[in-house]
């Protein structure tokens, strides 16, 4: 974010357009122009339309869920040998630092350390925190919640939800001027172009 | 009362005269999104018709049922229950099964039929899932009350630190349960709620009401449809569904190990896990058809859940049926081979000839014989046999689960402990006490909430389809 000074005075241009492919064809055109501060808004997703506008860079959210499911299936397995299993450096580690033990205790004299009884909940909890970094680092990564946005400012903007395509370009990008974007969105044969206020 | 125009163009949007879909189309053609939005979206904005509070009304009374059969038993005990040696596991257990089962359904159509790509399941699929929560909420209970104390179940079920320095045992397949099913219960409704986020917006931005407008808004996020929120939005959906794949295959496997990795004849079969998932599947189906065919009738939905759905759903269910009706068939095999003579005795003596040999032959009539017209694409296409049909399979279900617990239980290794079960008043008004749960949930869902993934259903659009290579002209 810019500081106030050297604010802009609008936050960008939006134009409107009926059908992905206007979209598409738009972010295309705003692509070859050299506009890189762009956002492409859309009731569903279109993923030709979300490729072209990330520039094809694959989403962090697929490593963030790997690294949660790994999480989850170290701590549920650790877990279990040090609540059930006697994993002796583990109970000296957490009496040491909690002053707390695990409860070992004999079964039909099965061994402490019965490893295959602890998969299903080691998998368990693969899928639990696996599923809670999709659904965390999802919106994380998206900056959400995020209640206010200045695109609301724009009135035909709560048909984004509903049937209508809009491409912003922001005017912090170095390429935007206030006619010459104006005059090229234009260019693009929307249904409306809107000054987005801050 | 339908809602105010959304705003000027769109002719389309005035309101949406369609051509009859065809027996293969999923969506009514000459719909376009505005169309779709309007559709969906006067469900919840609208007002609730007259229907409602009559079937809202059945519901909310045996939910009443429920409270009242669980005041009572937390005053007197699980003695108030058929219960006793040797059957100490009855309608509890029989109904946990049950309702965990009909959530299967939910999940394979949200989770496995995506990854598949069978895109007739955007249309049903926040339904399903909505089912899914509320059939895990009521199997929850069951187990719960069980334990005669449910207030201090958290003590035995849950690991947490305390001062005993005592954990509980993971070597048990009921400690597996608990986490399996909270597991299931909490992604499930993880899932759930990703799904509804851009229809939340929806809502939030055709919203009139301030309150509903703030609410929506909230509740969504803040979403505003951003090109970058949905690729990384596809991307955690698409995870999702991956992790709940595994985990709804998981979770009635984990189930069947609470009877399989017993000794008692019955139980101890290595059959039990994928028959368990096969019947999960079975009766989820029949409960999805149960409830969608008048649902799709009340509200004229025919355009959006067509008949292609109830044929695709038929052919699941008679498909899973059969796999079940094969795990039967592997259960007498197995008893014969293994030459145990308990096993024998329970699997093809009591269970075809004992005392509740009645529940046996009916299972076999629910869940095979009245599941064969489901071959006939005619009998597909007709809800009325449709919806008879699940409701069969339901009842079958129900009675696989009574054969399974109780006609072990009974008649075990020792003729001088064998006795008899029946289910109490208390047994069955907690079961109906359940059912007015489930169905006041999914009336609620029904009336308030979206039920038809509008943001899904219109990428089912032509025009959702973009030329991908081709550059701007």
């Amino acid at each position: 974010m810019a500081n106030k000074a050297s604010k802009p005075p609008i936050y960008g241009v939006m134009a409107q357009f009926l059908n992905p492919q206007e979209l598409f064809d738009a972010v295309k055109a705003a692509k070859a122009e050299g506009y890189d501060k762009l956002d492409a808004f859309m009731p569903y997703p279109v993923e030709e339309i979300s490729h072209e506008v990330v520039n094809h860079e694959h989403s962090v959210v697929s490593k963030i869920v790997f690294c949660g499911g790994l999480a989850g299936a170290t701590f549920g397995f650790l877990f279990q040998c040090w609540a059930m299993g006697y994993f002796e450096p583990l109970q000296e580690l957490t009496l040491a630092l909690f002053g707390q033990t695990g409860y070992p205790f004999n079964i039909g004299g099965r061994p402490y350390f019965s490893w295959p009884a602890f998969i299903p909940v080691t998998f368990e909890l693969t899928i639990l925190f696996g599923a809670f970094s999709a659904v965390i680092g999802m919106f994380l990564v998206n900056g959400l919640p995020q209640p206010y946005h200045p695109v609301f400012n724009v009135p035909s903007f709560e048909r984004a939800s509903d049937d209508r395509f809009f491409l912003l370009i922001e005017s912090q990008d170095p390429r935007y001027d206030a006619e010459g974007t104006r005059k090229f969105l234009e260019g693009l044969s929307p249904q409306e172009v809107t000054d987005v206020d801050w | 009362m339908s809602t105010p125009e959304t705003s000027s163009a769109g002719a389309a949007a005035a309101d949406p005269i369609l051509v009859p879909p065809g027996d293969k189309e999923i969506l009514a053609p000459g719909h376009d999104a505005a169309s779709i939005t309007k559709r969906i979206a006067m469900i919840p904005e609208g007002r609730t018709p007259l229907w409602m509070f009559g079937v809202f009304g059945v519901s909310f009374s045996l939910l009443g049922l429920l409270l009242v059969s669980v005041t009572y038993l937390v005053f007197k005990g699980t003695g108030i229950w058929g219960l006793n040696v040797p059957v100490a596991w009855g309608f509890a257990i029989i109904n946990l099964v049950w309702w965990i089962g009909i959530g299967h359904a939910g999940t394979l159509i949200s989770a496995i039929l995506l990854l598949l790509k069978q895109d007739w399941r955007n249309s049903i699929n926040r339904f399903a899932e909505a089912m899914t929560l509320f059939a895990v909420a009521c199997a929850v209970m069951f187990p719960l009350l069980h334990t005669g104390r449910p207030w201090v179940a958290a003590y035995w079920l849950l690991p947490y630190p305390n001062t005993m320095n005592l954990w509980p045992n993971f070597r048990s397949p009921l400690m597996w349960d608990v986490f399996a099913i909270s597991t299931y219960g909490t992604v499930s409704l993880l899932f759930w709620y990703v799904g509804l986020v851009p229809d939340l917006g929806t809502m939030r931005d055709r919203a009139k009401n301030i309150w509903i407008k703030r609410l929506c808004g909230v509740l969504s996020m803040g979403w505003r449809g951003s090109a970058r929120h949905w690729h990384h939005y596809e991307m955690a959906y698409l995870l999702l569904a991956g992790l709940s794949t595994p985990l709804v295959l998981s979770v009635h496997s984990i189930i069947s190990f609470d009877f399989s990795v017993s000794q008692l004849p019955g139980w101890h079969t290595t059959i039990f896990p994928p028959y368990f998932v096969a019947g999960a599947v079975f009766a989820g189906f029949a409960m999805v058809m149960l409830v969608a065919i008048p649902v799709r009738y009340a509200y004229g939905l025919h355009d959006m859940l067509t008949s292609r759905h109830l044929q695709n759903m038929a052919k699941v269910t008679l498909a899973t049926g059969l796999i079940v009706c094969y795990g039967y068939l592997c259960e007498f095999i197995f008893a014969y081979y293994s030459g145990n003579p308990y096993e024998r005795f329970v699997v093809g003596e009591n269970r075809p000839f004992g005392p509740y040999n009645w529940a046996w032959l009916s299972l076999v009539f629910c869940n095979f014989l009245a599941i064969q017209p489901l071959w006939f694409k005619k009998v597909r296409q007709n809800v009325y046999w449709l919806w008879f049909i699940s409701l069969i399979i339901s009842v079958g279900m129900w009675l696989e689960r009574f054969v399974i617990v109780v006609m072990s239980l009974h008649r075990d290794f020792l003729p001088s402990s064998w006795d008899r079960y029946a289910g109490t008043f208390w047994d069955w008004s907690l079961y109906l006490g359940t059912m007015g749960l489930f169905f006041s949930l999914m009336f609620l869902f029904i009336r308030f909430v979206p039920m038809i993934p509008m943001s899904e259903i219109k990428i089912l659009l032509p025009e959702a389809k973009v030329k991908g290579g081709s550059h701007h002209h």
